[in-house]
């Protein structure tokens, strides 16, 4: 079985958000990049169904070379493999064009990622990669199960969750509670340096976006506390004064 | 030219969520002086289509072909694909929900279309710029996105728009078309109801608890205030992972976003991944015994106290509220 994962760069969950003073960019000093925690799900159950079932796991980035080490990472957690699309991640389109590229190149039989990145909330490559490709993609899977050619998943719902069984090759995009994500061991780590991690030149591509400006939400004006014994005032406070039940 | 906007029901009921994309949709087609019509897919009742003439719609192409009962993105996507070319819509408006985004997607490719997801405001339109503003970095941001493509495709973030009440009454037109076996791959052979109550993405008023709950046992106290608010309920990351609650009631950076009206959180310490998943609440109400916890810095309404205590106070109080 060949699997590819897609895992993007993002800034570790823990980071106040700043910009440049035009507000154009992101102010990255200081700021510690990981892997997309959503990616690290789809990563952990690739590699899962490789040790139980025999294959390999590529992954694959599109980003610029401050994305090698979080790649290493991913190698060091378990991955064969690593393809890194040398390009600026313009936007979504951009990037599934270049994912669905390399994709079709590598004649994968499941393509995972997570289903949103925590830095630009798209949840967009998979359903594109997958139109681009004339795959299915079963967005957001919570189980992934795969039984000769084909694959049976779980996937959420509003309210519930609904059982789909469908032949590979497939896309999903994965979420809790998915698998628990793992954290690199010494002999990991040691063999990830000699794990290929193949650079790339983008495909031609156009981005459907252009993102002109950043802004930081407003700050909230302060907690009004109200007393543990007379607990009840802030049902009577929520009714009259914020007018929200 | 048109605004086409995506009807999501539930249980053949109309959502709020497809109200407030009815609403906004109008809004946008007043923008640009055209007319802004709907396509709604699956078993619905179609009076409850006809009333979208109140969210300002014309006219619905509804398809409720068998094979789409469900939902399944390309074959969804096939239908939206046809009925923005019969209207000639060069705008479409989606929830920014599971199935919203899943479309707005393959609709992005399929017409050649820019998607932006998550957005909050209306467009601002001049010359040929067009451009809103989205969520970014979970709920700590927003950008401000130009759509470059001819066909504008805008998934809007729910609860964060009015639903418009006026007078009218939205003309149906059934579209069928032929589904391949590639546009029904990936439909769904079983759906399991894991809620009977509040959808927690679509609620308005939501109950959560975290590790200070101390335990499932304690849930009672989360799940009578959610009773007595009509509220959702939902939990701290740690809180599923160690099995109290399902993983799908998990808010956060990891878990479910919500933005309701109205977040309680009682027992949740505020740690920065959890606030991403909620901050964008209007009001925020925060229950704990410690009065250094960071996530009185994002309320509205704060009780320092212990929540065994406070949480009855508050049910008894809301149910006083509603006799
Ligand atoms: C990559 C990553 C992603 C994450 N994603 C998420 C996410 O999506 N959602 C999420 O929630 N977390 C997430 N986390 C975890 C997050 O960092 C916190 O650990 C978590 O939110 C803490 O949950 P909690 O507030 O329930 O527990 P705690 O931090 O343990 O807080 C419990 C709180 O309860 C209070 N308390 C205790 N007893 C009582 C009592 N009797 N009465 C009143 N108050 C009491 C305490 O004072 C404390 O403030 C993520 C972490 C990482 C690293």
């Amino acid at each position: 079985m060949r699997i590819l994962v897609c895992i993007s760069n993002v800034p570790d969950t823990t980071t106040k958000i700043t910009f440049t003073p035009d507000n154009k960019n992101l102010n990255t000093a200081g700021v510690q990049f990981v892997i997309n925690p959503y990616d690290e799900y789809a990563l952990t159950r690739a590699i899962e169904l490789k040790e139980a079932q025999g294959g390999t796991v590529t992954v694959i980035n599109v980003g610029e070379a401050d994305s090698d080490a979080n790649i290493r990472k991913a190698l060091a957690i378990g991955a064969d493999e690593a393809i890194r699309v040398d390009a600026k991640p313009a936007d979504a389109l951009f990037v599934a064009r270049q994912i669905a590229h390399y994709a079709q190149e590598g004649n994968y039989d499941l393509i995972l990622m997570g289903k949103e990145s925590v830095d630009y909330n798209g949840f967009q490559v998979h359903g594109m990669v997958a139109e681009l490709l004339s795959l299915p993609a079963i967005v957001p899977a919570i189980k992934l199960d795969v039984n000769g050619t084909a694959a049976t998943l779980e996937r959420e719902i509003e309210g519930g969750k609904e059982i789909i069984t469908v032949n590979l090759p497939l896309v999903a995009s994965c979420q809790q509670p998915m698998a628990e994500p793992r954290i690199p061991n010494m002999r990991g780590i040691m063999t990830a340096r000699t794990k290929p991690l193949k650079v790339v030149p983008p495909v031609n591509a156009e981005s459907g976006t252009v993102y002109e400006s950043y802004s930081l939400p407003e700050k909230k004006s302060g907690v009004k506390l109200i007393d543990p014994a007379n607990a009840g005032e802030l049902i009577r406070l929520l009714r009259n004064e914020a007018k929200v039940i | 030219m048109a605004v086409l906007v995506l009807i999501e029901c539930a249980e053949g009921q109309v959502k709020k969520s497809a109200l407030e994309v009815a609403s906004y949709g109008a809004q946008v087609a007043q923008a640009l002086s055209t007319i802004a019509v709907a396509v709604a897919i699956g078993d619905i009742n179609p009076d409850a289509l006809g009333t979208l003439g109140q969210q300002g719609i014309q006219k619905v192409y509804y398809s409720n072909q068998p094979e789409v009962k469900n939902f399944v993105p390309t074959a969804y996507a096939k239908v939206i694909a046809q009925a923005a070319e019969t209207s000639g819509a060069t705008v479409i408006i989606l929830a920014n929900s599971n199935i919203g985004t899943a479309v707005g997607a393959r609709l992005a490719i399929r017409l050649n279309g820019s998607l932006a997801t998550n957005v909050v405001s209306l467009p601002e339109i001049s010359g040929n710029t067009f451009t809103v503003r989205r969520g970014v970095f979970s709920g700590k941001a927003f950008a401000d996105v130009n759509l470059t493509a001819e066909r504008k495709i805008i998934a809007i973030k729910k609860n964060t728009f009015e639903v418009l009440e006026q007078e009218g009454t939205a003309e149906i037109e059934p579209i069928s078309l032929a589904f391949s076996e590639a546009d029904l791959a990936g439909a769904p052979q079983e759906t399991i109801r894991t809620t009977g109550k509040v959808l927690l993405t679509e609620a308005e008023v939501v109950v959560s608890g975290g590790r200070g709950m101390r335990g499932p046992e304690n849930w009672h106290l989360i799940e009578n205030l959610a009773d007595a608010l009509g509220a959702a309920t939902a939990c701290s990351k740690p809180v599923a992972d160690v099995g109290w609650r399902p993983h799908h009631e998990h808010v956060g950076q990891t878990g479910t976003t919500i933005s309701p009206n109205l977040y309680i959180a009682a027992g949740i310490s505020g740690a920065i991944q959890h606030l991403a998943g909620v901050n964008s609440s209007k009001v925020i109400v925060v229950i704990n015994k410690d009065p250094e916890a960071p996530f009185f810095k994002a309320a509205d309404y704060g009780i320092i106290g212990d929540v065994a205590d406070v949480l009855p106070k508050l049910t008894e109080a809301a149910k006083a509220l509603n006799q």
